[in-house]
């Protein structure tokens, strides 16, 4: 088994390689993320290289020149001081650039900083900085800036810097939100075993998760600095000797009837440089999406499953004496069913397939095999209850002498619930937490039933105390988050026989459970079972459960049933490989350790001596 | 082994409480373990079992110093590690190491499988080209390719995450491991194979193991000893075959026939013996209610 899977995950991997790519090289194919990298790279050389496109000096005014329209002399004229207006375009460049990212650089310095400290630290860092942040936040951030202004006088470096602290709070709130999710993972706790320092484990774990989405956040912050920049400057709050885009545009709106142009450029610039920010941003966000978008577990299991079905009889076992004791009325089969998924290439992916299965009524059918075997998929197919995209795609599913692969949805909502009720896995994740458990239980069945408010309410009562429930009026006024795992899965146990289904399906009913617990739900169910005289369909993967509660039992691998046959004659005679396998790697039954020997020699022989079932499991046997 | 090591403890766990703050104004901490005590000799396998909350991943990260200890001592070697600074924690790591439970959580996803092995080596100086060779010894030892170094975390199946998990563990050569269930994400067969590995590891290198589980048969099946837990307390403590096939206390007798076998007509028996238990011990309680 180890082997083939290694062998099919580096088929896989090489399909992969090409998301492996860096995240830098992937934003140079997206063409929204080439386009912004461009046009910013031209602004940014432009402004570098200012001297050597411009012969004129930014701040050298001629009275010759005020308003000039655009000639060779001036490519885009000059402005009403006579300057050029190339010129002070291209080195008001290098200021707003610079002064927007003077704030970049203080709000990321500050909101990272304290992000990582406050997120990974704890404690009072966090209390005070999640404090001051709110503050900061409250504050409107134009009003500061023109306070500001008016003490400290017309400096455009010193309100970017002011507005690099209030915009501080951007970046502290997304790393701290990055690093407080990462710092419980496990491999974090890992690493800190592994003797790492809080700064290794900082730098290696922790900035690798924030580093993207700060660099997104940076392009915005730089964007809204160059705005509120030439926002100030507009208004003539800025530093007037110094050239910027801000102050050409208070120059041009001066003189705007008699030269509108001059207005235009810094306008254009400022435009340009800010939408190049947002899509630069948008694109790596998009990038950064792409290769996180990991098909749903259930999807990828089903996917991993694509492989070519060999086709091989099923083992059948005749019915022994205990199985034919169980007469009740045929409620389903199953014949040939296959389940298969769309691909987004056109093809479909087959997960189940051949799948031929009875259940009688009074009957405990056990699909049992291990993860990606498809006895979910099974289950989910009877119920009509695939995800997205799955559909039967071959077979019947004859349900008391209905084909429920045909059937239209309406007719099957009307089965669902009513006749074939369903067990899941996850007790919590399936009753909403927003209303009591009282009135998850009485709504389905003043729907299906037809009973009034009353009526439904002490129904609801009754099947509490009957599923086990010690104070059913508390429970049912409870909200889910109130009551234990074990609990939630009696009331979903209540819910699912309140309308007095034929057929109950569980999908491993007590996976989630602790052993007690388990035990119970599974008295529980059998009590119930043989109460109602239902037929049932347990999914699971464990065969003490089969043992427990199952009377027929199909033993699933692949998307196909390998064996099926009465519990006894699966537990006794195994005739498939496979099955043998599993049931030898069952240890149950195999012998205690033992205490630890005195030597390491017959430490060994106890061991090869202990561990005859786990020896019997070939690897080729598995797969 | 000598005589004498047989004898000597590697790991002695005396009496510790761990309480975690409660959020609120003066609320009462919440103590996930009431002063726990157990030991481990070096090359022994102790399985700790309960169900959840009981305490028993608690008391795997209170050893690791991954949990708040408030009382009582953790000695390794004879040395209270249970108050130590972290810098003084950070020597540890060459002699107790941990493999978690969630193999798809355990590995962090953006690093190769290479970048994951050698962290531990080049953090103590390891040159790269040492640690390149022996992560390609540690792959081998796990039953890996030796080709998956440059592989990502995703593209391995659980069972052969946790082998990486388990390769990572050993990097250092420690003395102690501290398993945190880690078969209990495996399917059955993948379960079998790892065990097998854990104790192909154990008898090669004599490293000694705290065993967290919550299956009795996993812990049955490779434990000299076994504590069972229960509400943050050790209830039953000893020889594995004593305490996983004739328990004492009553919660190890209700947890022993709970768990359900997989044969049809001994479960049914077993079924019957815990309905009688729960009976018995229910009338028990009554009694002795009756009496106070």
């Amino acid at each position: 088994m180890i082997d083939s899977q290694a062998t099919e995950s580096l088929a896989e991997a090489s399909q992969r390689s090409a998301s492996h790519a860096s995240l830098s090289k992937r934003m140079l194919t997206n063409p929204t993320g080439l386009v912004a990298i461009v046009l910013l790279a031209l602004v940014v050389l432009s402004a570098v290289f200012a001297p050597l496109l411009t012969s004129h000096d930014p701040n050298t005014a001629s009275l010759h020149d005020v308003l000039d329209p655009i000639s060779g002399a001036h490519p885009l004229g000059a402005d009403s001081s006579g300057r050029d207006e190339l010129a002070r375009l291209l080195f008001g460049s290098r200021f707003s650039l610079a002064g927007a990212a003077l704030a970049l650089a203080i709000s990321a310095v500050i909101g990272v900083t304290g992000g990582l400290i406050a997120g990974y630290y704890g404690k009072w860092f966090d209390s005070l900085s999640q404090w001051l942040t709110g503050l900061l936040m409250a504050l409107p951030g134009i009003v500061v800036l023109l306070a500001a202004s008016s003490v400290l006088g017309p400096s455009m470096w010193m309100s970017m810097a002011i507005f690099g602290v209030i915009m501080s709070p951007a970046f502290f709130r997304l790393v701290y939100a990055s690093v407080t999710a990462v710092r419980s993972e496990l491999y974090v706790d890992a690493a800190r075993v592994s003797g790492l320092g809080d700064s290794r484990i900082i730098a290696r774990h922790i900035l690798t998760v924030v580093r993207a989405p700060a660099i997104i956040q940076g392009a915005m912050v730089m964007g809204i600095a160059i705005a509120i920049q030439a926002g100030l400057e507009f208004l003539g709050l800025g530093d007037m000797t110094i050239p910027t885009w801000g102050s050409m545009l208070n120059d041009g709106f001066v003189s705007m009837y008699r030269a509108p142009l001059l207005l235009l450029w810094p306008s254009a610039m400022i435009g340009i440089t800010c939408v190049c920010l947002t899509l630069f941003a948008n694109a790596m966000r998009d990038e950064l999406e792409r290769s996180s978008t990991k098909p749903s577990r259930r999807r990828r299991r089903a996917a991993s499953r694509a492989a070519a079905f060999e086709h091989e009889p099923v083992e059948r076992h005749d019915d022994d004496e205990r199985s034919r004791e169980i007469t009740g009325e045929e409620l389903l089969r199953v014949t040939d069913l296959a389940v298969g998924y769309d691909k987004p290439d056109g093809s479909v992916s087959t997960v189940v397939s051949d799948v031929s299965l009875t259940v009688q009524r009074g009957e405990v059918h056990g699909l049992v095999g291990e993860s990606g075997s498809g006895k979910t998929q099974t289950a989910w197919s009877i119920l009509r209850l695939l995800p997205d995209g799955g559909r039967v795609t071959n077979g019947s599913i004859v349900f008391e002498g209905e084909d429920l692969a045909g059937v239209s949805e309406k007719a099957m909502q009307r089965i669902r619930g009513k006749k074939i009720a369903y067990i899941p896995q996850e007790p919590m994740s399936n009753l909403d937490a927003s209303f009591t458990i009282g009135s998850q239980l009485v709504e389905p069945m003043r729907v299906s039933l037809g009973l009034s408010k009353k009526e439904a309410t002490e129904r609801a009562l009754a099947l509490l105390a009957r599923v086990g429930i010690p104070e059913p009026k508390r429970t049912f006024a409870a909200y889910p988050h109130e009551v234990s795992g074990g609990m939630a899965q009696r009331v979903l146990i209540a819910g699912a026989v309140s309308c007095d289904p034929d057929l109950l399906i569980a999908d491993e009913p007590t996976t989630a459970l602790d052993v007690t617990v388990q035990a119970e739900v599974l008295d529980l169910l059998r009590g119930l079972q043989a109460e109602m005289n239902m037929g049932m369909i347990l999914v699971t993967h464990n065969f003490g459960v089969v043992a427990d509660i199952c009377d027929r039992v199909s033993v699933m691998r692949n998307g196909r049933i390998v064996e099926t046959g009465p519990v006894r004659a699966i537990f006794r005679q195994p005739r498939h490989e496979y099955t043998k396998a599993l049931l030898g790697a069952i240890l149950d039954e195999g012998p205690a350790r033992g205490p630890l020997a005195s030597g390491v020699t017959s430490q060994t022989t106890d061991a090869a001596a202990a561990s005859p079932a786990a020896g019997n499991v070939s690897e080729g046997a598995l797969k | 082994m000598t005589e004498s090591s047989l004898t000597e403890t590697l790991l002695d766990v005396q009496n510790v409480t761990v309480e975690y703050p409660v959020k609120g104004f003066r609320a009462q901490p919440f103590r996930a373990l009431k002063g726990v005590s157990l030991d481990i000799r070096p090359g022994e396998t102790v399985g700790l079992v309960g169900e959840s909350g009981s305490g028993k991943t608690t008391l795997g990260r209170a050893v690791l110093g991954l949990a708040p200890v408030t009382g009582g001592s953790i000695l390794y070697k004879g040395r209270d590690i249970a108050h130590d600074s972290r810098r003084a924690r950070r020597r540890l790591s060459s002699e107790i190491q941990v493999v978690f439970q969630d193999p798809y959580t355990s590995l962090n996803p953006s690093l190769t499988i290479e970048d994951i092995l050698a962290e531990p080596l080049t953090v103590r100086r390891m040159s790269r080209r040492d640690a390149n060779r022996r992560v390609r010894d540690l792959l081998d030892q796990v039953g890996m390719p030796s080709s998956s170094g440059d592989r990502l975390p995703r593209e391995f199946s659980g069972g052969q995450r946790q082998r990486i998990a388990i390769a990572r563990a050993l990097a250092l050569d420690p003395r102690l491991i501290v398993c945190d269930e880690p078969v209990s994400a495996l399917d059955l067969s993948t379960q079998a194979h790892v065990l097998e590995l854990f104790r192909d590891i154990q008898e090669n290198t004599g490293v000694a193991y705290l065993f967290v589980s919550h299956d009795l048969a996993v812990v049955r099946h490779l434990s000299h000893r076994v504590a069972v837990m229960y509400h943050g307390e050790i209830v039953e403590w000893g020889d594995g075959e004593q305490v996983t096939a004739h328990p004492e206390h009553p919660y190890t007798q209700r947890l022993f026939l709970a768990a359900p076998v997989a044969d049809p007509d001994a479960q049914e028996q077993r079924r019957a013996d815990r309905e009688r238990l729960l009976a018995a011990q229910q009338e028990q309680r009554v009694q002795s209610g009756a009496v106070a």
